[in-house]
Parts: structure tokens; C-alpha cells; sequence
């Protein structure tokens, strides 16, 4: 057990090592993209480019660069823009971080209700009109592209039915911190997290909905039918319990995927300053320093939730812990 | 999949509803966008150059294309809306005067080609990496798994959004290959890149349970190449699985071509494509809706054709892991 799991940290370091090492390598070693030139602006002059070049280290050969870098993200965390000068970037990431985990966790919370919902319903009555029509519903719902979605939901909740009793409590664009005030938090939070979680919901439901009906056909489900078990407690207690392990460590992924920057794009259409925003800001000017820091942090943090999930999952299921299922 | 195998796949989802509303939709939409040149033409507009100074005709009215406000001192302009009609200017002017039903044909040119040469490319892609991780087995195996495993961990977009800034407004110079910043295969070559980890997984797994398999053990037994193998035995049973990926990759990447165009580091200007649009009509969108949403709806309609196409396709060709 013990030695797995060293070597399941050792896994994770090699991987995180090799992240950082790639994302290093696509801002600042991408053959034709000089960063040099970036700073610099179109047309510098080739003393100004030199003078930029040694000022920020880009004439050192690349493996000292890339520990500089590292060290300036994670030791020392004093890593400065490149556009804002004194900017430090570590700090400007943290205090985006509670804006995208509240959205994040308001929509993991609708799309786990919502998809429980529907998933159940259209197990229970499969074949039905039900059945298809909720099923067509999630596969609209994961073919919708968010940032569009989002622009759709504006335009009523915003402008068209804004004057409407439906829409009247929708606050404009933008987020209130919780410390603030906890309801207009809330309110500045609903709209955004919905549209985020419709095509998580989608196809939450359907696998959850699959997973529903190969469990219908396990001998457990049999047994409990006939020892009297009625169909409440055959589909929420011993369905559910069948079909949720799939469930559960590929919401882990997704959620730690959309805390790393997967929710850019409704932050962007939604003007919420979580890290998703900050990074599309960082686009505009071309900073590169602070797109990656937001990029490694994202996926160190992914690592780490991948790993997390299949230590979960491993607890949760017999047949990994005793290695039988190993791949 | 032989001859016969593909025959009776095309009868068996023929006769489904659903897959012949999504084949439909499909020809539809590609036809349409073939048609772009065409319709220019006929309607006599330019989708590219800016034309703020131009007028269109309605109900024998010549109007200007950019009006002005409904505010007391009529301040600021707004494109012409949309009336419906099939001449130019059906669905209106977008802010630099061109006729957004035009600019959407074209739209859907440039996604679908992006879409489906990056969905191409990403298949050829994963179908190597598997193929070699999957039937060499060993150290080969282990680095590109590995390697897999870092591609994975960064979340797709913003993968796709590093490679993208570094190489937007310059383009990549590798040596003698030089690929200008407007050129469709930096966006395409990006696209199916950040796809290759989704892909290349499942045919990985696919290919290691193939080669273990007892038809594959009896050439060996033969005297069969590896070469000989893969060609004969491995390559014929690995083509469904990449058949039932095809439209669901293809649609990924069609969904990541309008995020990137959207955030402006897809398609570059003056070319266009459907998160282009969307982006344009960002400016407009509580005046004139229809300039970004007309291509979302046209997004949404060929992603969900390609997602039902792809469903239909699993049910019939890998029934145990059906309903995803």
C-alpha cells in the first residue's frame, strides 16, 4: 500500500516536472515566437531589442531560464508581468481564485442536481417520449458552444425581458464577493453557473443514465426485486450505488478542469474577474509571464486532482484496492 | 470492417430517424457553405471589405446600411437589421456594413474546413501513437503514455490558447517550413493537437486488447511480420473504433475552432469563421441579436448532428459502451 502509493507521488512529480517543463517551452522556446520581440513591440530597434533580451534573461542558454522561471513562480513567487511593470503575478492570480471557485462550485452543484434529475427520470422510464425528449435535450445542451450560450442569456436576462417580472432581480454583469453580500453574490452567480453547468448536465445525464440501465441488469438488482424492494429503493439505493463510482471520478476531472481555467470562457461573456478573465485580459496584451502562470498552475492542479480521484476511487472500490482491476 | 460489414452499417442506421434528421442537417449545412461564392455573387455583396458607406434596397427603397439611433439626437449608427427576404442583406449589415448572411456562408467554410482537416490530422495522430504504444508494448509504451498523461493534465482550451498566442500575429518559422500568421494550418494543426490525449487513449487501449487477442497470436504463430500484422490484422479491427471517434472529434474540434476564433486567436482576419462571427456580434448584440446568433445556431446544429451521427455509430459498432 505504502510503496503504491510512493510511487503513485513520484508518478505525479514526473508529470508535474514534465508540465512545467512544456508550458516553459511553448512560451519561451517556441522556435519563431522570440518573446524578445513581444516586449519589445513592432519594429524595436536592435539595440532596444538587445538591452530587452538582457534585462530579462533571454541571452542566458534555456535550462537556466527555465529554472529562473520556476523559481520566480514557486519559491519566490515574485514573478512580474511583462506589460504592468511591478504587476507581480502570483498575488493577481490568488485573489482571482475565489471568483472561479465560486462559479465552478455553483455549477458543479446544478449540474449534479440537475443531472441526477434527469438521468434517474429517464432510466426509470426508458423508451418513453420522456426518455427521448430528455435525452435530445442533454445532447442540445453539450452541443452548445458557452461563450455563445452565454451571450444568448444575456441578451434576454439583460436587455430584451430585463423589464419583465422574470428578469427584473437579474443584477447587471459582473461579480459581488460573498464578504460583501451574500445574496447579491448569489444572484451575480446564478445565470453564469447555470450556462456553465447546461453541457455538463447533458452529459452527466446520459451517462448516468446508461450506467442506471446496465445496473438494472446485475444480479443484486435482481436479488433486491425479489426480496420486496420496492422501485424507490431499487433505483435511488441500489441503483445509484451500482452506477455512481463512474460518476464520481469523472465529475473529480471535470471539476478540477474547470477550476484550472476550463470556465475562461464564461467568465469572459459573464465579466467575472476570476482566473479564467485574467488570463483572457493577459491575451489581449500578449502577457506572457501571467498566461503561465495560470496555465501551470492549472494543470499542477489537475494532476493533483487526478490523483486524488483515483486515490478515492481506489478506497471506494475493492476490486482496485486488491489490484484485480488494474489496468 | 469489410465491404459487406460497411453496407450492412449503412442499412442498419438508415432506417433510424434520428441519424437520417442528423445526415440531413449535415449535407445541408455543407452544401450551404459550398455555396458561399454563389449566393456572394448573386446577391452582390462583398462579405469582407467593410462597406459602412453602402445602401441596400428594400420594398423599392434604397436604404443606407448604417442608421442612425432612435435617440432624440440620432447619435451613433446601427446596422440594418434583418427582413427575411432571400436577396442581399436578408439577415442585415453587421457593424462595418457586410452582409452578415454572406459572412456566415463563408463562416461555415472556414470552421467546417478547420474543423474537419484538425479532426483528420488528430485521428492519423492518435492512430500512430496508439498503434505504437499499444502493440510495442515496453519503453515505448511507457514515454508516450507518459506523455499523454502531461498533455492531459492541461485543461483543453487553455492548452490550445497557449499555442495559440505564441503563434498568432506571427505565424511559426521552423527552419524552412514557414507558415504565415493568417495560414488555416496553424489553427488546424493546434486543434487536432490538443485533441490527441481524448483520442488517442481509447485507441490505445483498443489496439493492446487486439494484439493479445488469439487471431493476432495465431499470425504471429504463421510467421507473420509485425509490419504484416498491423497491416492485415490490427489495422482492419482498430477502424471502427476510429470510425465511432471521427464525429464526436470532429465535433470537439469544430466546438475549440469558435472558442479559439472567438477569443481571436483562431482564423485571422480577413477570413472568418463561425466563433469570428460570434465575436463580431458581440458589440451588436442588444441591437442587432442576429449578428451573433445566427452562427451559434449554425454551430449547435452541426455539433448536435455530429454528436447523434456518433452516438448512432457507437450503438451499432461498440454496444457495450453505448448511451455516452
Amino acid at each position: 500500500m505504502i510503496a503504491a502509493l510512493l510511487s503513485r507521488i513520484g508518478q505525479m512529480a514526473l508529470v508535474i516536472f514534465g508540465i512545467s517543463v512544456l508550458v516553459f517551452c511553448i512560451f519561451f522556446a517556441t522556435p519563431g515566437a522570440d518573446p524578445t520581440a513581444r516586449i519589445a513591440g513592432r519594429g524595436a530597434s536592435p539595440q532596444v531589442m538587445e538591452r530587452v533580451r538582457a534585462e530579462y534573461g533571454f541571452d542566458r542558454p534555456l535550462p537556466v531560464q527555465y529554472m529562473r522561471m520556476m523559481e520566480k513562480l514557486f519559491v519566490s513567487r515574485d514573478l512580474t508581468s511583462f506589460v504592468n511593470h511591478g504587476q507581480q503575478v502570483v498575488p493577481e492570480v490568488a485573489s482571482a481564485a475565489p471568483v472561479t471557485l465560486s462559479l465552478v462550485l455553483w455549477a458543479a452543484f446544478f449540474w449534479v442536481i440537475g443531472s441526477l434529475g434527469i438521468g434517474i427520470v429517464s432510466a426509470v422510464m426508458r423508451d418513453s417520449w420522456v426518455d427521448r425528449f430528455l435525452m435530445v435535450l442533454g445532447l442540445v445542451g453539450l452541443s452548445m458552444p458557452v461563450f455563445w450560450l452565454g451571450e444568448v442569456v444575456n441578451l434576454f436576462t439583460q436587455s430584451r425581458w430585463h423589464d419583465t417580472w422574470m428578469f427584473r432581480w437579474v443584477p447587471p454583469l459582473g461579480y459581488v464577493p460573498l464578504t460583501e453580500n451574500p445574496l447579491g453574490w448569489a444572484r451575480s452567480l446564478l445565470l453564469p453557473s447555470l450556462t456553465l453547468a447546461v453541457s455538463f448536465m447533458g452529459l452527466y445525464a446520459r451517462i448516468l443514465r446508461s450506467e442506471l440501465l446496465s445496473a438494472m441488469g446485475e444480479d443484486s438488482i435482481r436479488t433486491a426485486r425479489a426480496k420486496g424492494a420496492g422501485p424507490v429503493r431499487v433505483w435511488l439505493w441500489h441503483g445509484l450505488r451500482l452506477s455512481w463510482l463512474s460518476y464520481v471520478s469523472l465529475f473529480g476531472l471535470d471539476f478540477a478542469q474547470l477550476l484550472g481555467g476550463g470556465a475562461l470562457l464564461t467568465e469572459v461573456v459573464f465579466a467575472l474577474p476570476g482566473v479564467g478573465r485574467l488570463t483572457y485580459q493577459a491575451l489581449a496584451t500578449l502577457d506572457l509571464p501571467l498566461i503561465m502562470a495560470t496555465v501551470m498552475y492549472a494543470a499542477i492542479f489537475v494532476v493533483i486532482a487526478n490523483a486524488l480521484v483515483d486515490g478515492i476511487y481506489a478506497l471506494l472500490d475493492p476490486r482496485i484496492r486488491e489490484g484485480q482491476h488494474g489496468r | 470492417m469489410g465491404e459487406n460489414g460497411f453496407l450492412r452499417m449503412v442499412r442498419a442506421l438508415s432506417v433510424k430517424r434520428d441519424v437520417i434528421f442528423a445526415i440531413a442537417a449535415l449535407g445541408l449545412v455543407v452544401l450551404a457553405s459550398l455555396c458561399a461564392p454563389l449566393y456572394a455573387r448573386v446577391a452582390g455583396v462583398d462579405p469582407f471589405s467593410s462597406n459602412v458607406a453602402g445602401t441596400a434596397v428594400r420594398h423599392g427603397q434604397t436604404l443606407d446600411l448604417m442608421q442612425p439611433n432612435d435617440n432624440p439626437l440620432h447619435l451613433g449608427l446601427t446596422p440594418l437589421g434583418p427582413d427575411w427576404s432571400a436577396g442581399a442583406y436578408s439577415l442585415g449589415a453587421d457593424s462595418q456594413g457586410r452582409d452578415v448572411a454572406s459572412r456566415l456562408l463563408y463562416g461555415g467554410r472556414s470552421s467546417l474546413l478547420i474543423a474537419s482537416a484538425a479532426a483528420f490530422l488528430c485521428l492519423c495522430l492518435s492512430g500512430s501513437i496508439g498503434i505504437c504504444a499499444g502493440y510495442f508494448g515496453g519503453w515505448v509504451d511507457i514515454l508516450l503514455s507518459r506523455l499523454l498523461d502531461i498533455l492531459w493534465a492541461i485543461p483543453v482550451y487553455l492548452f490550445a490558447i497557449s499555442l495559440s498566442v505564441v503563434t498568432v500575429g506571427h505565424g511559426i518559422h521552423l527552419g524552412f517550413v514557414t507558415l504565415g500568421a493568417d495560414s488555416f494550418l496553424i489553427p488546424i494543426g493546434i486543434i487536432a493537437l490538443v485533441y490527441v490525449p481524448y483520442a488517442a487513449r481509447p485507441l490505445r487501449a483498443r489496439v493492446l486488447s487486439l494484439s493479445r487477442a488469439d487471431f493476432v497470436t495465431a499470425a504471429r504463430g504463421m510467421g507473420a511480420s509485425d509490419f504484416r500484422i498491423l497491416r492485415r490484422e490490427i489495422l482492419p479491427n482498430l477502424a471502427p473504433s476510429m470510425v465511432v471517434l471521427a464525429p464526436l472529434v470532429l465535433a470537439l474540434c469544430l466546438l475549440a475552432e469558435s472558442a479559439l476564433s472567438f477569443l481571436s486567436l483562431g482564423v485571422q482576419a480577413p477570413s472568418a469563421s463561425w466563433g469570428t462571427l460570434i465575436q463580431d456580434g458581440e458589440g451588436l448584440l442588444y441591437t442587432r441579436p442576429i449578428v451573433a446568433i445566427a452562427p451559434g445556431v449554425a454551430i449547435v446544429i452541426t455539433v448536435l448532428a455530429l454528436n447523434i451521427l456518433g452516438n448512432a455509430l457507437r450503438d451499432y459498432l461498440d454496444p457495450k459502451g453505448a448511451g455516452r
